[in-house]
Parts: structure tokens; C-alpha cells; sequence
């Protein structure tokens, strides 16, 4: 059992509070903003989680290990930090597509939640059946969405 | 490609740069250049792409690795992307002629079979051995076969950064430039 | 060759494929080749592992040769055998299915240098979160897996499948990140990742302590598997990606959540008693997915809430947390990962063949497609459990270990009657409206070169071969009930025993 620096515990709660307000924003580069900060502090709490920092690394030859620095949590927050440049990199894609296609990188309600819920509403209100369903046969769900919005339209290209 | 001379080289021009020095001719648009940046990338490129091998090859006991040394090979990439491609990142693919997917799948298959190998001579998976020789001039020289996993992903770290500068470096340039274009077409 | 090896190949043999379709990626031929010669190969594996993990105890393999409390550990019993086995079988039949489509929709000769690379990674990742031993591992797995899964749901992305593939992205993110923190909990708590070392280093701790890090681990695991509340994302993201994609997604991430759980739910957390929470999580999941799929007027949405509602059952085994419910759980999974891939490859024709994903749009499907409402019918009254199908199997194993634990779990086993009924209905009543009443015309497809299978009216024999392979599979699992059972019974002893495992893993009885 470790006991952790009042610093660093404050230093991981700031990082995990400020990632996850940034996670919940609608801009899907604020969430990777968010990822990001939220990296560094899992990565952090992964680093903190092997000791004390400052201590010497384990020598080849000698026996005595108990003031040396525990090199598993490095050698995952390593993995981590591969990991999470990957997921960085695949949310720039991500964004960058999105750009292209709808014209932003905002994260958007879902349609059909959105159509059950006012059919629910009308109903109650009328009493009888709503009946819209021209608008929705045969079109994809949802896809009403990217109408509204003005889609800047450029060629997409062959990228993976 | 300007770096094959199929002539000799006249007696009094053996010292000239063998090819030009800056990337002159392959920015279309003057204004994109940085002077600096092109010449800093020259100089770097090659010594970065060394200081990769060298920290591929100090990972097994130093600070290093394959994941380290190819990250930084990208970079030597991603500086030569930034300062030469311009609007033009072609000049990557133009260089080198393998494609990043094969080389990302090659690095793959090198990590694999390296994982699989020692189960051959009845080891467990990702056993590794090490190989001590002694060469004149260099001295003791010892050699863990887990290198051939950090080449393989040396390569596959190189083989995602390139591919990642063909579709989101010169790819979005292109997308780019193909809507300016349109635009002005259009008009 | 050894037999210490055998675990490792499912992980890499998968990744080795990867690698010779990436490098093979201009011919479509070496591809396919490359995919299915693989998976079957990891099945044939699976097969083997089985068989000597039900006879032999389960299956060892220190990776590096470093022992277990430091290195890390492959580690295949009965069930994650068992598991591995069903999940690359469903895999195989997908990717028949998904080259087929391919071969219509692109033609024969179109290579891909994501999609084959990507699908092979994707059950790399599955097969190492089955066998790792391993908490960081299982991290680690799950990253691949889901790196994976995030490039499949946005291939070839259009304006609606962006939207879905976000949502879906930034859930798993937000939970893989929770997970990291899980690991770094534990790891500060106990010193240790490896699973078995864990069983004996988490019953030290505080017991507060332990309460925390098993609800971050229901938490964690409880997003990925869809457990209500934390279902929401996957009937929003799961419909919009083509048949194949959502069938492998709905078939095995979800259940990979579950085994997650299951493994370290009994190996690290043993309650010896039924959970309460999760008996209540088990009961809202099971209502909430039927009733949302009640409301459902798109087919794909309307299976993706019947796959939350069944997460509930195995919930609810796993909750019962003796070895009969561990062990009901784990035949519900196997019958499920079967039947809910098959559910919806068969919805996937039937967008094809109508060119909606409206139910309303439908009709009249019996006429033209005869086999298309047979394929259809088969799987749909195994989900609701009618005997003598496999889900009627599995549903008796939950209910009678719900029925043995007192009155809490059989109140609880009273919901999962009432919410198979409603399966029940909840199926029959999309049977009666695709495939009866007055014929609809195929509306023509607005774009033919995209993956979204809305009415390209375009199908093969393979694309069917391979749904009717999966629901002869579910029928055979019905069939083989009796020997299925006596594993699944004998890995639900071993899971709720632990012995044999940490036995496997450390040696000498799993003391430290």
C-alpha cells in the first residue's frame, strides 16, 4: 500500500475533472481535447500507482529491491500512452471526416429517439395516430439530420 | 529522380552537391515556402532517421525501442512533410516507393513471427535469447532476438505515421485544394 | 510445437493474417483466402483447447516463459474455450457473409486494405480478451478489439453514420479510460495485474475497498456489455453500420462485457451469495430492452433493443452468482452470440430485399422470399426461448438456478418469463409484419455504392449460406444440448471453485 503526495492526487483529480467536462462537450475536438487530458491522468494515476517518483530504476546484479522504482506500472502506462495516441489520432480522422461531411464535428441527437418521443407527445395530445410516415419510408433514419445542415461537400478521396 | 547519375562525374565537379539542394521546383505555390524550415529539414532528416536506428537498437537495456525509434523516424517524416511537401505531400510517396499499408503489414508480420518463432524450438511464445559475439574494433556486441520484435515495430510505427501523412497530411491538402478549386471553377 | 503454445495462436495467428492482407492488398482472392484459412484455423485451435481444457484442466501458457504473478499468462478453461470456440465460429460465417456482400456490391475483383486487415485485428482482440489471465491484458484486448470495432463502424461513413459512429466512439473511449483507472486502482491496492494472484490479494483488502473496485468493474464492464443504464449507445450506434458489422458487433463485443464480468466477478469478487444489485440491473435491462424494442419501428433498432433486453438474462445468471446461474450464463451466452449474429445478417438480407429498415414498409416478404422468412423465423423463436430450441435450453438453466436461491432470485426468475413472452411477441409481431399480409414493392436504393444495405435488392447464395450456417449452428447447440450443458455445468464449478484456475495459473493451490 502506497501513500500518494497530496500534489499529485490533486494534480489527478484536476486532470480527470477538466477531461471529463471536456468528454461530455457536443464539439467532437473538445472531446478528443478530453480524451487526451483524461490520458495523461489515468496514465498518471497508473505511474503513481507503482510508489513515490524519484527512485532509482531496478540494476542488473543487485537483490535489494525496496527502495527501487516499481518498472510495471511504466511499462503499462507506456502501453497506455500507445494506446491512447492511436484512439488521438483516430478521433482527428474521425473529426476530419465529419468536417467533410456534415460540415462539422458536433456530436447530434439520434432521429429515431427523437421521432418516437413526438410521436409519443402527439398521440397523448390527439389521440389518434400521427401519420408522417411519407418522410420516412425508405429513407435511412436519422439522415433527415445532415439535410438541415449545410454539407460542405468535398471530395472524399480513397483514405481509410 | 536527380540522384542518379548515369554519367561520371567531370574531375572538377566531384564536390557539387550531387542533387539540388533545396526541393526547388516541387512547391508550385512560391508563397508556401519556408527557406529555413527546407534547410533545417535537410540537414535533420538524415541524422533523425540515424538517431531512430540508434534508439532501436540501445531498447533492450537504455531507454528506447522499436515503439520509440519509429515514432521518431515519423517525425523525421512529418518535419520533411511539413517543410518540403508544402501543398504537395506527394513528395513522401514519390521517395519512397513502398506503400505505408505494406509496410505497417510487413512490421506486423515481422512482430508475429518473432512472437512465434522460439514455440518452434519448444520455447514458450515471445521467449527470447540472447547471442553474445565479440567483433574486432567494436568489442563485445550482444544481440536479444526480441530485437527482430521492436524492428517489426519499428516498421509498423514508421508504416502508420507515413500512412497517416498520406491521408490526413497531403490527403486533406488535396481535398483542399480540390474545393478551392471547384469554387473558383465554379465562379 | 507444444502444447503451452496452443493458447497464444488464436491471438496471433489472427494478426499474422492481418499483416499477409495488408501486404496481399491488391488481390481480393489472397484476402478472402487469407481470412477464412485463418478463422479456421483459430476454430480448429479452439476445438483442441477445449477438449483439453475439459479434460486436462485448463491450459497454460506463460508468455517470454516468465511466470505468472509477474509475467503474463494465457490462460484457456472451459468456458473461455468454450467461448473462443462459438465466437470464431460466428465470426467465420460473418466474414463468408461479409465477402459475399462485398463480392455483390463491389464486385469480384475489389480489395480492401482496411476491411480484411481490420476484421482479422477485431478477432485478435476478441480471442485475447477470452484468454488472457491478465488485467491489463484484458485492457489491452478490449483496446484492440474496440480500435477495431471503431474503424469497421465508420468505413465508408455517410452523414447518418458518422453521427451513430461517434456516439458509439466516445462511449467506448469514456469506459476504456474508466477501465484504465480501474487498473491503476487495483494495481495500487493489491501490487499485482495477474487474475489469479488478484482472487487471493483483493480478499485482504479492506472490505470498503473492495466495494469500490468491484463497482468500477461493473461499471466499466457494465458500459461495454450494455447493462441498463448504461445501454444507451448501442441502439443508437449499432443500426446504422452494414448487416455484417452490426451482426459481429451485436454477436460477440458485447459479450466479451459479459465474459469480462463473469471472469472477474467470480475470480476477484465472489459475493458466495446473489447480488442484489445485480439482480435489480438484470431485471431493468430485461424490461427496459423488450419494451424499447416494443416500441421500435426500425428493424435493426428493434433487434439491437432485444440484445439489450437478453444482456439482462445473463445478467441475471451471473448475478444468482452459484455455480448453476455462472453456469446458465454461460450457455445463454453461447446460444446467444449464435442467435443474435444470425438475427441480424437475416435482418440485413431482408433490408436488402426490401430496400427499408422500416417494419411499417415491409410486407408481404413470405411470397417472395420464402427461405428469407424461414431464416428468419427459426432465430427469432430461439431468442424467445420456444422449446425445443437452443434459447429454451439456456432459459431453463437460468431459471432453475434463479428458482433454487431463494425468493429474490425467483421473483427476478419471474422476469425473465415475462420478458421472454414479450420477446415473444415482440418477434412474432415483426414475423406477421415483414412477412405477411399485402406485398410491398422494393423501393430502389438512392445510392448503390455504399455499404448502407438499404435495397440494393442485391443478395448471393453465399450471403444466405452463411445465415442458414449460423442457424444450424443455434440448432445444434439445441441438439448438443446434453454434452453442452455438462461443460457448461462443469465450467460454472470451476469459475465459482476458483481452485483450478489459480491452481493453473501460480501453482501450489494458489497460495502467494
Amino acid at each position: 500500500m502506497t501513500t500518494l503526495s497530496l500534489a499529485m492526487a490533486a494534480v489527478v483529480a484536476v486532470l480527470y475533472s477538466v477531461g471529463f467536462y471536456l468528454l461530455l462537450q457536443r464539439s467532437l475536438m473538445r472531446v478528443l481535447l478530453g480524451v487526451v487530458v483524461l490520458g495523461h491522468g489515468a496514465n498518471l494515476l497508473l505511474q503513481l500507482a507503482g510508489g513515490p517518483p524519484g527512485r532509482p530504476p531496478i540494476l542488473d546484479g543487485s537483490t535489494d529491491t525496496a527502495g527501487m522504482a516499481d518498472p510495471l506500472p511504466q511499462a503499462l502506462a507506456l502501453t497506455a500512452v500507445v494506446i491512447t495516441f492511436a484512439m488521438t489520432t483516430y478521433l482527428l480522422a474521425l473529426g476530419y471526416r465529419s468536417w467533410v461531411l456534415v460540415g462539422h464535428d458536433e456530436v447530434q441527437d439520434d432521429l429515431e429517439d427523437r421521432r418516437i418521443a413526438r410521436r409519443r407527445t402527439v398521440k397523448a395530445s390527439m389521440g389518434e395516430e400521427l401519420v408522417d410516415r411519407g418522410d420516412e419510408a425508405g429513407v435511412d433514419p436519422g439522415s433527415a439530420a445532415a439535410s438541415d445542415d449545410p454539407v460542405a461537400q468535398a471530395p472524399a478521396g480513397d483514405r481509410t | 529522380m536527380t540522384a542518379t547519375p548515369d554519367t561520371r562525374v567531370p574531375w572538377d565537379r566531384w564536390d557539387a552537391p550531387a542533387e539540388d539542394w533545396m526541393l526547388s521546383g516541387e512547391c508550385p505555390a512560391g508563397t508556401e515556402r519556408t527557406l529555413l524550415l527546407e534547410l533545417a529539414a535537410r540537414i535533420l532528416f538524415p541524422t533523425v532517421l540515424v538517431f531512430s536506428l540508434y534508439l532501436l537498437l540501445v531498447g533492450h537495456y537504455g531507454p528506447g525501442g522499436g515503439f520509440s525509434g519509429g515514432l521518431v523516424a515519423g517525425l523525421a517524416f512529418v518535419l520533411r512533410h511539413i517543410a518540403g511537401g508544402g501543398s504537395d505531400g506527394a513528395q513522401i510517396g514519390a521517395r519512397i516507393k513502398v506503400r505505408p499499408p505494406v509496410l505497417v503489414g510487413i512490421g506486423l508480420a515481422v512482430a508475429v513471427v518473432t512472437a512465434l518463432v522460439p514455440a518452434a524450438f519448444g520455447a514458450p511464445v515471445l521467449a527470447s535469447v540472447k547471442v553474445g559475439f565479440h567483433l574486432p574494433l567494436l568489442g563485445d556486441i550482444e544481440i536479444v532476438s526480441s530485437l527482430a520484435l521492436d524492428i517489426g515495430v519499428y516498421l509498423l510505427i514508421i508504416g502508420v505515421v507515413l500512412d497517416l501523412l498520406r491521408s490526413l497530411g497531403s490527403g486533406i491538402e488535396r481535398d483542399a485544394r480540390e474545393a478551392t478549386s471547384d469554387q473558383t471553377g465554379a465562379a | 510445437m507444444t502444447a503451452s503454445m496452443l493458447p497464444a495462436l488464436p491471438v496471433l495467428l489472427p494478426l499474422l493474417g492481418a499483416a499477409a492482407t495488408v501486404v496481399a492488398g491488391r488481390s481480393a482472392w489472397a484476402q478472402r483466402a487469407i481470412g477464412i484459412t485463418v478463422l479456421s484455423a483459430v476454430a480448429a485451435v479452439a476445438v483442441v483447447l477445449l477438449v483439453m481444457a475439459d479434460r486436462g484442466g485448463p491450459v497454460v501458457a506463460e508468455i517470454g516463459g516468465w511466470p505468472a504473478p509477474v509475467g503474463i499468462v494465457l490462460i484457456a478453461d472451459r468456458l473461455s474455450a468454450l467461448l473462443l470456440l462459438i465466437s470464431t465460429v460466428v465470426t467465420l460465417a460473418v466474414l463468408v457473409y461479409a465477402i459475399d456482400q462485398r463480392i455483390v456490391d463491389y464486385g469480384r475483383r475489389t480489395a480492401s486494405t482496411t476491411f480484411h486487415p481490420i476484421f482479422l485485428v477485431l478477432s485478435a482482440g476478441v480471442s485475447l480478451a477470452y484468454l488472457t489471465g491478465d488485467l491489463f491484458s484484458l485492457f489491452v484486448a478490449f483496446e484492440i478489439m474496440l480500435a477495431a470495432s471503431y474503424v469497421l463502424i465508420t468505413r465508408r461513413t455517410d452523414a447518418t453514420r458518422i453521427r451513430s459512429g461517434m456516439t458509439y466512439v466516445i462511449i467506448s473511449l469514456a469506459s476504456s479510460l474508466l477501465f484504465l483507472t480501474t487498473v491503476a486502482l487495483v494495481y495500487a491496492a493489491t501490487g499485482t495485474v495477474n487474475l489469479a494472484d488478484l482472487a487471493t490479494r483483493v480478499a485482504e483488502l479492506p472490505t470498503g475497498l473492495q466495494t469500490v473496485l468491484a463497482m468500477l468493474v461493473v461499471v466499466t464492464f457494465g458500459i461495454k456489455a450494455a447493462i441498463v443504464p448504461l445501454h444507451f449507445w448501442l441502439p443508437d450506434s449499432y443500426p446504422n453500420a452494414p448487416a455484417p458489422v452490426t451482426a459481429l458487433f451485436a454477436g460477440l463485443l458485447t459479450k466479451v462485457g459479459i465474459y469480462a464480468l463473469l471472469r472477474t466477478r467470480t475470480l476477484i469478487f465472489p459475493e458466495g451469495h446473489p447480488s442484489t444489485l445485480l439482480l435489480v440491473l438484470a431485471a431493468v435491462t430485461m424490461i427496459v430492452g423488450v419494451l424499447g424494442a416494443l416500441a421500435q419501428n426500425d428493424l435493426n433498432r428493434l433487434l439491437s433493443f432485444l440484445l439489450v433486453s437478453h444482456i439482462g438474462f445473463m445478467i441475471f445468471g451471473l448475478a444468482v452468482s452459484d455455480a448453476q446461474g455462472v453456469a446458465g450464463t454461460a450457455l445463454y451466452v453461447v446460444h446467444h452470440i449464435t442467435v443474435q449474429a444470425t438475427l441480424f445478417l437475416v435482418s440485413g438480407l431482408i433490408t436488402r430485399r426490401t430496400g427499408t429498415v422500416s417494419i411499417d414498409a415491409m410486407g408481404g416478404l413470405a411470397k417472395r422470399a420464402p427461405l428469407l422468412a424461414v431464416l428468419f423465423a427459426i432465430p427469432a423463436l430461439t431468442l424467445a426461448g420456444v422449446p425445443p430450441t437452443s434459447g429454451f435450453v439456456a432459459k431453463l438453466a437460468l431459471l432453475q438456478a434463479g428458482a433454487d436461491n431463494g425468493p429474490g432470485t425467483a421473483v427476478v426468475a419471474g422476469v425473465v418469463v415475462l420478458a421472454s413472452l414479450l420477446t415473444l411477441y415482440a418477434v412474432v409481431r415483426v414475423w406477421v409484419r415483414v412477412f405477411w399480409g399485402e406485398p410491398k414493392e422494393p423501393l430502389p436504393d438512392p445510392d448503390p455504392h455504399d455499404d448502407l444495405v438499404v435495397g440494393t435488392a442485391r443478395t448471393s447464395m453465399p450471403m444466405y449460406a452463411a445465415s442458414a450456417a449460423l442457424v444450424v449452428v443455434s440448432l445444434a447447440i439445441a441438439v448438443a444440448a446434453g454434452p453442452l450443458s455438462g461443460i457448461t455445468s462443469r465450467a460454472g464449478d470451476d469459475l465459482v471453485d476458483r481452485t483450478p484456475y489459480r491452481t493453473a495459473v501460480l501453482g501450489n493451490g494458489g497460495a502467494p
